[in-house]
């Protein structure tokens, strides 16, 4: 049995080697299915974490009047506090508006100059709501519709929401990200499944040119299994060569698109890349062996039937 | 030891025949050459020693087993049991003299020290010491049999089946293929071969099958070739 093991271990090694044309074929045909697997995983999460980023991003500002008494600004802030849906509220006083005001525009001469003039800071306090999801945002906004209503028109606490305004640039942007995702799966599908064909195909072919050895084999008295097992270790051996070589290609690509990708979608994929390697190369190497292996043992089956 | 008994091989059409009604036996240590014309029958009666063709009607006994009711996880046990010789050679192209003898008995779980030993014997026999490291395709035709022949050889099979071991072999070759075959038998081992091949017949002397249509037509021992 470990004679036997030990046997068909060699006669793959040797069969790698001295068939180098075909296994370097195989190799790359691999590598193409698994570059594009690779390619999938990655841009799956780019997309992925950019819609995340983009989700926490949005919140509701809620402007108040200059002249609102705090009393009335603290009652709503405690109130939307209180609500479930809320995760977090940030209060910015109407000095720190200011402040920020003024170093948002240090560089522009009117705007300060306009400040300048003015005795009074312009400013009302404002609050920026964050939900708990995307979707709480349209009930948060309607209570505090709700609360501008119950105000009386001669002393106005809420000078603005935003959310109306928000929304539909929020709308489209998760639309876009959304159709981005699935075109990018179906494209995927249909790529991966192609990568495989092929792979399965060319696998066939060697092993094609492997039928008379086969046949012989057969007649000698060698088992099943006896063939088989360099064929499989044969396919396994493609999987894993691929695997590495395609991790080797990908690390350059990823050094070189992580500041790309950092200063876009503020997603470094070269960090993932680096963080997630053990994962991407179990998913990669793994998938590489199992097509390699799957593909040998089904072309070797069709020529040891008879 | 082998056995046919009223064996015929029909073609799917049902009506053209292989082999018909074919009775013989060959019994140990036998040099039994079989000849006859292209279509005679003669490559499909040693398919069915070695399991690789069916009888449509008969049986086909290997001692006392049913050589066509062995269930196919046995057959390599049983091939085992048979060295084969073929016309094209069929050695492993991949695989230098050396190891296409050894691949028969690794196939045939023997261990390393054996085959170390049983191999260099099998090319001393078949003169081919020197040739051990050759490829295939470095080697002449007669070479390539005579690797052959020691690969079939190897094992020390009950029986060596030959079909057409000298067909694509100049005259020296085939007389040097034929002394060797005549070695193995008079060290004790069984041969049936086919061949075209007069000289081969008038220089063996020993028993001649002759084969018509799928029919046995004569069986002679000590037999000439008569067509």
């Amino acid at each position: 049995m470990l004679t036997g093991i030990r046997r068909v271990a060699k006669a793959g090694f040797v069969g790698f080697w001295r068939n180098a044309y075909v296994s370097i074929a195989s190799v790359f045909v691999i590598m193409v299915a698994l570059f594009v697997i690779g390619t999938s995983m990655f841009l799956d999460q780019l997309l992925t974490t950019s819609l995340t980023q983009l989700q926490q991003k949005v919140d509701i500002n809620v402007y108040f009047v200059p002249s609102a008494p705090q009393t009335d600004i603290d009652a709503i802030r405690s109130a939307v506090e209180a609500l479930p849906d809320v995760s977090a509220v940030v209060y910015t006083s109407r000095e720190e508006a200011l402040s920020k005001y003024r170093e948002r525009n240090q560089n522009d001469e009117i705007a300060m100059q306009a400040l300048a003039e003015l005795d009074d800071n312009p400013l009302g306090a404002n609050i920026a709501i964050l939900a708990n999801q995307t979707s709480q945002y349209e009930s948060i906004n309607l209570f505090l519709e709700e609360k501008r209503d119950q105000e009386s028109a001669q002393n106005p606490v809420i000078d603005e929401i935003n959310y109306p305004r928000n929304k539909e640039a929020i709308d489209t942007l998760t639309d876009i990200i959304d159709g981005v995702e699935f075109a990018s799966l179906v494209t995927m599908i249909i790529l991966i499944l192609a990568a495989t064909l092929i792979t399965f195909n060319t696998i066939r072919l060697a092993i094609y040119t492997a039928r008379e050895e086969i046949s012989i084999m057969r007649l000698v008295g060698a088992s099943n299994m006896f063939i088989r097992g360099p064929f499989m270790l044969q396919g396994l051996m493609y999987g894993l060569v691929a695997g590495v070589i395609t991790l080797i290609i990908f690390y350059p690509i990823m050094v070189y698109l992580g500041p790309i990708t950092a200063a876009f979608f503020e997603f470094n994929i070269f960090t993932y890349f680096v963080s997630n390697f053990s994962y991407i190369f179990l998913v990669l190497i793994g998938s590489g062996m199992a097509l390699g292996l799957v593909s040998s043992t089904l072309a070797v089956a069709r020529y040891l039937r008879v | 030891m082998i056995y046919f008994d009223n064996v015929s091989k029909l073609y799917n059409d049902g009506r053209s025949a292989a082999l018909q009604e074919v009775t013989f036996q060959v019994t140990p240590k036998e040099f039994v050459s079989i000849v006859g014309h292209s279509g005679a029958g003669k490559t499909t009666l040693l398919k069915m020693i070695i399991a690789e063709d069916k009888p449509s009607h008969g049986q086909v006994f290997f001692e006392s087993l049913d050589v066509h009711q062995i269930p196919r996880g046995k057959l390599p046990r049983y091939r085992r049991k048979i060295g084969t010789v073929f016309q094209d050679f069929k050695l492993l192209p991949h695989k230098t003299a050396y190891e296409n003898i050894a691949f028969a008995m690794e196939a045939n779980g023997r261990s390393d020290e054996e085959i170390m030993e049983n191999v260099p014997q099998a090319l001393a026999l078949v003169d081919l010491d020197d040739k051990a490291w050759n490829f295939p395709h470095e080697l002449s035709g007669g070479e390539k049999q005579r690797v052959a022949i020691a690969r079939a050889i190897v094992n020390q099979p009950d029986i060596i089946v030959a079909d057409e071991p000298t067909g694509n072999l100049d005259p020296i070759a085939t007389y040097e293929v034929v002394q060797i075959l005549k070695k193995i038998n008079d060290l004790g081992t069984t041969v049936i071969m086919t061949t075209h091949n007069k000289g081969v017949i008038d220089e063996l002397g020993r028993r001649v099958i002759t084969m018509d249509e799928g029919r046995i037509v004569r069986d002679d021992e000590n037999g000439k070739y008569v067509l």
